[in-house]
């Protein structure tokens, strides 16, 4: 076990960040008389657990690190295969595109990035359907495999870049290695969802996309994004290679990006009729409407990291 | 020491897999009978159906645990011990050579032991994610010890994971419906009409997506 002392330092700053936010929301539940624990404060609770579980995760081991975050992609793969209309027939196809989950990871485990960009993309996108075909179905052919590839790029191939994050970061980050990177992404992430939604509460007005999510507001998006860049310009010097304006133009990116992955999901769900993706956390929903804004911001990060910074051309 | 084995096996294997393979989103699990003696019915849908229910009460509950299953379809071989030492199920005999009136005379006695029983008042398995008519054994079970709480189960979902006649286990999030409990009103008929309606009410509190 050795954790880069940035990293050490960046996790004890967002326990830090929790314990503040744990009392606002304690100050502001204290004004409510009801005996059952507001949504706030259920949202807060789980807070605790996942930054709590993200910890050891990515502290004990790298190993480790990345069988955690492909059990996050399986967890959100299944929610997705619970929540669309399937075919009988197709449990073998279904088998097959779980299947990838260990073997996608794996390929990021051993950083071997050419493989890992083209597995799902190419290999998986032409052997499931291969797969669909020999079973002699033809009826819902076509929704079937194109909802099943779908759900296959947007939890297993996009949250995998945050494992190979991992086994990429330890060679070209520096002194704070994968681990740095992932941070700054995950933390990054999460901040924007909930900067986003706590100006959209305070200052929201002008709704920004309200046939797919009526709550979100151009305040809510711009508020977050600035002050995400802002957070990203302090911090990014410290977790990766990146000198802090880089640092802020990944940070906008982050935001953007997550912003998408977020309505993008709730599109999904607003075609599904369904309200959340699951139970699992209390508060929050399920895996798929925690990890929504991950989905894009992952990817998005990583090669933008990659193009300018492993690529050489900063 | 078959009561250990069978609470290792519980603890160490069944809840672990069903936690991660399948993932079950229950609702109103405080309505779950905590104390005997009880009865919980549920729809049939897979063989999943039995060890989902039972590892959705307390493992300090598991002796008190009782599914009430045909005893042909399990046999007399290892499998048949398995199902009934290590999963725990009370045989009920469909074959036609107990006489109807002793028929429920091993779960009535179950009851009187402050058990829990398990009940798929559909019989079988059937055609997965799809109702089949309810048999009236539990009505008469109800009616023998109408004291005794019934708590009705919808679960959606397993039947997807593993249908009848594979052992290809798909893993599927499921979804369980604990309804309240009621105990026998008098007759037969409007205990299954209530049954029916209980159940009907709990499955449309979920919303699921085609499974053709």
């Amino acid at each position: 076990m050795s954790v880069p002392a940035p990293v050490l330092n960046a996790i004890l700053g967002i326990f830090a960040l929790l314990i503040v936010a744990t009392g606002i929301v304690w100050l502001i539940d204290r004004k409510r008389a009801a005996p059952e624990p507001s949504e706030l404060t259920q949202r807060v609770r789980s807070w605790w657990a996942m930054i709590a579980i993200f910890t050891f995760a990515i502290v004990i081991d790298r190993a480790i690190s990345t069988i955690f975050l492909g059990i996050i992609s399986y967890l959100a793969l299944k929610e997705y295969f619970s929540l669309i209309p399937t075919r009988r027939i197709d449990r073998l196809v279904l088998l097959f595109a779980y299947l990838a989950v260990p073997i996608q990871f794996y390929w990021a485990h051993i950083g071997w990035y050419d493989m890992f960009v083209v597995f799902i993309p190419v290999w998986m996108f032409l052997f499931l359907p291969m797969v669909m075909v020999l079973q002699g179905q033809t009826d819902g052919f076509l929704r079937a495999i194109g909802t099943m590839t779908w759900g296959l790029m947007m939890t297993v191939f996009t949250l995998s870049h945050t494992a190979m994050m991992l086994a990429e970061g330890n060679t070209s980050n520096g002194v704070a290695g994968g681990a740095g990177l992932l941070l700054f992404l995950v933390f990054l992430t999460q901040f924007n969802d909930v900067a986003q939604f706590t100006w959209g509460k305070l200052t929201g007005r002008h709704p920004i996309i309200p046939k797919v999510s009526p709550k979100k507001t151009w305040e809510g998006f711009l508020g977050g994004a600035v002050t995400t860049a802002c957070l990203a310009a302090l911090v990014g010097p410290y977790l990766t290679i990146m000198p802090w304006h880089w640092s802020a133009a990944a940070g906008a990116m982050i935001a953007v990006a997550g912003f998408i992955g977020d309505v993008t999901m709730s599109a999904l769900k607003r075609d599904l009729k369904v309200k959340d993706s699951g139970g699992l956390i209390p508060g929050h929903g399920g895996i798929l409407d925690r990890v929504d804004s991950l989905t894009y911001a992952a990817p998005v990060f990583l090669h933008f990291f990659y193009f300018f910074f492993v690529g050489g051309r900063v | 020491m078959i009561r250990l084995l069978r609470l290792g096996f519980f603890a160490v294997i069944v809840r672990p897999v069903l936690l991660l393979v399948l993932g079950v989103n229950i609702r109103n699990r405080e309505r779950l009978p905590v104390n005997g003696p009880a009865i919980i019915v549920a729809n049939h849908n897979s063989h999943l159906d039995t060890l989902a229910l039972m590892s959705m009460l307390p493992l300090a509950d598991l002796p008190k645990l009782t599914p009430v299953a045909a005893v042909d379809y399990f046999g007399q071989g290892p499998f048949g011990w398995f199902a009934k030492h290590i999963i725990g199920i009370l045989p009920i005999d469909r074959s036609g050579n107990t006489p109807r009136e002793r028929l429920l005379d091993g779960a009535i006695a179950a009851l009187d032991a402050g058990k829990i029983l398990i009940l798929f008042p559909e019989g079988t398995r059937g055609e997965p994610e799809r109702l089949a008519t309810y048999k009236k054994g539990v009505a008469h079970l109800a009616c023998a010890r109408p004291t005794v709480p019934v708590t009705p189960v919808f679960m959606h979902g397993l039947g997807k994971a593993l249908p009848r006649g594979t052992y290809l286990l798909v893993p599927f999030t499921c979804d369980v419906f604990v309804g309240e409990s009621w105990t026998y009103n008098g007759a037969v008929d409007p205990f299954m009409a209530e049954l029916e309606a209980r159940m009907a009410a709990l499955a449309s509190r979920g919303q699921f997506p085609a499974w053709e």
